[in-house]
């Protein structure tokens, strides 16, 4: 599935990124622990958090992830937006609850790492 | 073994900005490098958490990383509280961290795991109430 496709399920806003959108998405990792992205994700998987600070892009480049989708409607700040431009890393955010995006995402075909 | 680059960054406790900006460099660096993506991973890994280690409980640190043909070290030297016991530090769920450390996404009790689960050699010294040393190195793995 697309990053747009995925956008579009979730109405999703683009942050940044939007040249990007026609990324492959197959595998998801979804926590506010940033150790724990580090430790579960392999690299290309989609990010799903609701940390907005520095260290979530941090962690989303350290871990290797292809996109971030900010949840509950949290807003990272702007300098926090720049980060992930220089990262090259699309940022999305949606209102949408963690539970809800990761049940959607996965009766879509989407997996988890383990 | 001939070293093929060494350097070593200053770290200083509580700057949370900050925290994590010296193991991006370090991604750039080894990319620059030619390693290749999956090596590369597995040391900023560690490199990573043991920034956010000392910027969460040390007063200041050094991040020293040197490469050689066959393996990357990094010594992670901190002045701080130290680690009481380190076994039981590294047991994954353990944490000593306060609230204001998980609201920053970190202090679950994975960090020190997550390093030694990514380095081929681990190992940590700690003195209370000086400091804490820890001394990784990361091999290349074909099948990684």
């Amino acid at each position: 599935m697309t990053l747009q496709a995925v956008s579009e399920i979730l109405q999703c806003e683009v942050l940044c990124g939007e040249d990007q959108l026609f990324i492959d998405i197959q595998t998801v990792v979804a926590s506010d622990g940033m150790s724990e992205i580090l430790a579960f994700a392999k690299s290309d998987e989609l990010m799903i958090t609701g940390l907005t600070n520095i260290q979530s892009i941090r962690t989303a480049d350290i871990a290797g992830v292809s996109a971030v989708i900010y949840c509950r409607g949290k807003r990272p700040d702007e300098n926090v937006i720049e980060f992930a431009k220089r990262k090259n890393i699309p940022v999305l955010v949606t209102k949408m609850v963690m539970f809800d995006i990761c049940g959607i995402l996965y009766a879509r075909g989407l997996k988890g790492v383990s | 073994m001939a070293e093929l680059l060494r350097q070593c960054f200053v770290m200083q406790g509580r700057n949370f900005d900050k925290a994590g900006e010296i193991s991006g460099e370090i991604k750039v660096i080894l990319r620059d490098l030619g390693i290749n993506a999956a090596y590369t991973r597995r040391v900023v890994i560690v490199a990573f958490e043991a920034e956010m280690n000392v910027v969460m409980y040390a007063q200041s640190g050094t991040l020293t990383f040197s490469v050689t043909e066959d393996a990357i070290d990094l010594i992670i030297e901190d002045v701080g509280p130290g680690i009481p016991d380190i076994n039981l530090a590294l047991q994954e769920g353990y944490s000593t961290a306060s609230d204001e450390m998980r609201e920053m996404g970190f202090g679950f009790g994975m960090g020190l795991p997550n390093m030694k689960k990514n380095s081929d050699e681990f190992r940590i010294e700690s003195v209370v109430g000086k400091g804490t040393t820890v001394y990784a190195t990361v091999r290349h793995h074909e099948d990684a």
